[in-house]
């Protein structure tokens, strides 16, 4: 679209041309096209991890559409709600795709996220000037676990009810309020018909609506301070006579082009897990939430769905509820204050010292055992390991300021590493 | 040295982990392997059979209808009233059946589940050694237990095909004294109508059937997938040529 209307505008003839003109006299299209896209300009080094931004997208607007679809059948009423899912996976046309694309979505939506979230790690991307733009991501992320959490009750399964009753029962471990504030949330005395209801607005319009803004917020701050890249380097502080970046290539039609690839890669991934292996083992779909709530009877283990099983395995760690409710809550907080918490003097691991390549490292690690920890039923070996690893996770961002600095960095050229194919 | 010995640590932990997860998978009650095969048309078609025949009196399959049934077994619609519609009136109707919900609970206890997902919820191998493992049991009410559901309310309804089980346990005196029974083997005290194998067969067909029903669309789901699949390496090949053309101008 984009460079047709550019050839047309350019071109200065035809009624292209003159449509371009007629809605650039009343709206700033083209302005909008090549300040965001043609002329917004990226840094050519990026590597695979600058995939997952523009896949998160991508799954966002899956989610969006097959969400839509999915409301068209399903009822959210705990007398229905689960027949209603049988009857969008067995009698409405297509109903199993779009229901298995909703299903593994919510699931890659968090790997995505988690996997750019790691980048920022990797490359220093919520360092100065950034910390606005990876708050609003924070803001993103926070949503998407309120995303999940809301969509995951709608099955109204029977680990969908315990789950709900499980993550609602932390917020009473608040002190004073928290009664208050479970009734509040539940808007009843248990998990009922009322409580599916407003989970089912809150899933299908308020996060979702706050969760399209947010991503809107974040691409307008990415785009005021430009993209980050794997040499941590910022490309505006060398530019060519015409006042472009030396390193940079306008990100239409470079990146757009490349992302395509990505969405390809990701697609044969994303549909190698619908189409053969839908419930990815229990992990995706669990094996308990074929049966329909029950109030009664709870599934043999209660687990959260994986994407929150390490601070799963950090509430659980701690012996005292509210303790371990605040430690929880305070791990996930703890992102926020990373451009504070980092006093390097270098964005880039490929510069940074081998003592905050050792941090990171083991805080990846802690991530990956707390969420396989977080999955499986606490025996006291297990509870033993993820105490360790909750050291090693709280480790890596409260002694930031120190080993980041005393960390010995490597020198940063001023141009990118980049070696043309 | 602080660092050096948590290095140390997250390397013994880290190998500490896959021993400790075998271990733990251990714990749980041991399963059979169903190997089952949905698409093994001839299996499912005898697996609709066992079900109408020995399941449908008490469980329905609510989500099930009868017509989708048939075509994904490729029944015709006189075979499927005349051998396996005794419940319902339409080939529209869902698999359920005339056992009143109050009746059942004062029958059994417990009103049986319906099975329409319980190989979803369960798996089929949990199924497959369920209905392998009932033995008899004088202290039950009827007169059968069944090891991977101790206490079960649910008669076995198969005994006169399987046989009569016993279960050999080996007698074990723990440390605080007390005797602990461990399973060993079943023995066929009194033998059915089928063979062990026969018998075995005869479940893992039914097993296969509540697979199936599980999710129907199982069966189209993976051969669309390759399509699927082929399409998409192709558009993705596609999509790096395009890059690859396009970045000839990036030095």
């Amino acid at each position: 679209m984009g460079s047709t209307t550019e050839t047309a505008a350019s071109g200065g003839g035809g009624r292209l041309a003159a449509l371009t003109k007629w809605i650039d006299d009343r709206f700033p299209m083209t302005i909008l096209w090549k300040s965001q896209a043609s002329e917004y300009y990226t840094s050519k080094n990026f590597n695979v991890w600058y995939y997952f931004g523009s896949l998160a997208l991508f799954v966002l607007v899956i989610q969006l559409l097959t969400g839509l679809f999915l409301t068209m059948n399903y009822k959210p009423s705990s007398a229905e709600a689960f027949n209603s899912v049988e009857y969008i996976m067995r009698d409405v046309d297509w109903g199993w795709l779009i229901r298995y694309m909703h299903s593994t979505g919510a699931s890659a939506f968090f790997i995505l996220v988690y996997l750019h979230m790691f980048r920022a790690l990797l490359y220093g991307s919520y360092q100065k000037p950034r910390e606005l733009l990876w708050i609003i991501g924070m803001l993103i992320y926070f949503a998407l676990m309120g995303e999940a959490f809301f969509g995951y009750l709608l099955p109204w399964g029977n680990m969908s009810y315990w789950g709900a009753q499980v993550i609602v029962s932390l917020f009473g471990a608040i002190p004073y309020v928290g009664d208050w504030l479970m009734e509040w949330i539940r808007g009843d005395y248990y998990i009922s018909d009322a409580t599916l209801n407003r989970f089912f607005a809150m899933h299908v319009i308020a996060i979702p609506l706050a969760l399209v803004f947010l991503v809107i917020a974040h691409l307008i701050a990415l785009h005021e301070v430009g993209s980050n890249n794997p040499d941590g380097i910022e490309i505006k502080n060398v530019k060519g006579p015409d006042g472009i970046p030396l390193d940079g290539i306008a990100f239409h039609p470079y990146y757009t082009v490349k992302d395509m690839v990505g969405v390809g890669v990701f697609l044969i991934i994303f549909c190698l897990i619908i189409f053969f292996a839908p419930t990815m083992g229990g992990y995706f779909l669990e094996h308990a939430n074929f049966e329909p709530a029950n109030a009664l009877q709870t599934p043999p283990h209660i687990a959260p769905v994986w994407y929150f099983t390490p601070y799963y395995a950090i509430l659980r760690s701690v012996p005292n509820k509210p303790l371990g409710a605040a430690m929880m809550g305070i791990a996930v907080l703890l992102f926020v204050f990373l451009p504070w918490l980092d006093r390097g003097k270098v964005k880039s691991i490929r510069y940074r010292g081998p003592i905050f390549k050792f941090f990171l490292f083991s805080f990846a690690i802690s991530f990956l055992v707390l969420g396989y920890l977080g999955t499986q039923p606490p025996t006291p070996t297990y509870t033993m390991i993820s105490r360790v690893f909750v050291v090693v996770y709280f480790a890596f961002f409260l002694l930031m300021p120190w080993y980041t600095s005393i960390d010995k960095t490597k020198p940063v050229p001023t141009r990118v590493t980049y070696h043309a194919h | 040295m602080r660092t050096d010995k948590t290095v140390l640590l997250v390397a013994a932990l880290a190998l500490a982990l896959p021993s400790v997860a075998v271990h733990a998978a251990e714990g749980g009650a041991h399963l059979d392997r169903a190997m089952n095969d949905v698409s093994n048309q001839a299996s499912l078609q005898r697996g609709a059979r066992n079900f109408v025949n020995y399941c449908l009196g008490c469980h329905s399959a609510k989500y099930v209808r009868y017509n989708r049934m048939a075509a994904d077994l490729r029944i015709d619609e006189k075979q499927l009233r005349e051998n396996l519609m005794f419940t319902g009136t339409s080939p529209h109707d869902t698999l359920r059946n005339g056992m009143n919900p109050e009746d059942a609970k004062r029958w059994f206890g417990v009103v049986p589940p319906d099975l329409s997902l319980i190989a979803r919820a369960r798996t089929p191998d949990y199924l497959y050694t369920f209905l392998r493992s009932f033995y008899a049991d004088p202290t039950k009410a009827t007169g059968m237990n069944n090891l991977a559901l101790p206490g079960t309310a649910m008669p076995h309804v198969l005994w006169e095909l399987q046989g009569t089980q016993e279960a050999v346990w080996e007698g074990e005196v723990d440390k605080q004294g007390n005797a602990q029974k461990q399973f060993k083997e079943f023995k066929l005290a009194k033998p059915g109508k089928l063979s062990p194998a026969e018998y075995d067969s005869f479940v893992r067909d039914t097993v296969n059937f509540l697979d199936y029903i599980g999710e129907p669309v199982q069966l189209e789901r993976q051969g669309l997938g390759y399509k699927v699949i082929a399409f998409l390496i192709f558009f993705t090949l596609l999509c790096y040529a395009l890059k690859k053309e396009y970045w000839k101008d990036v030095k």
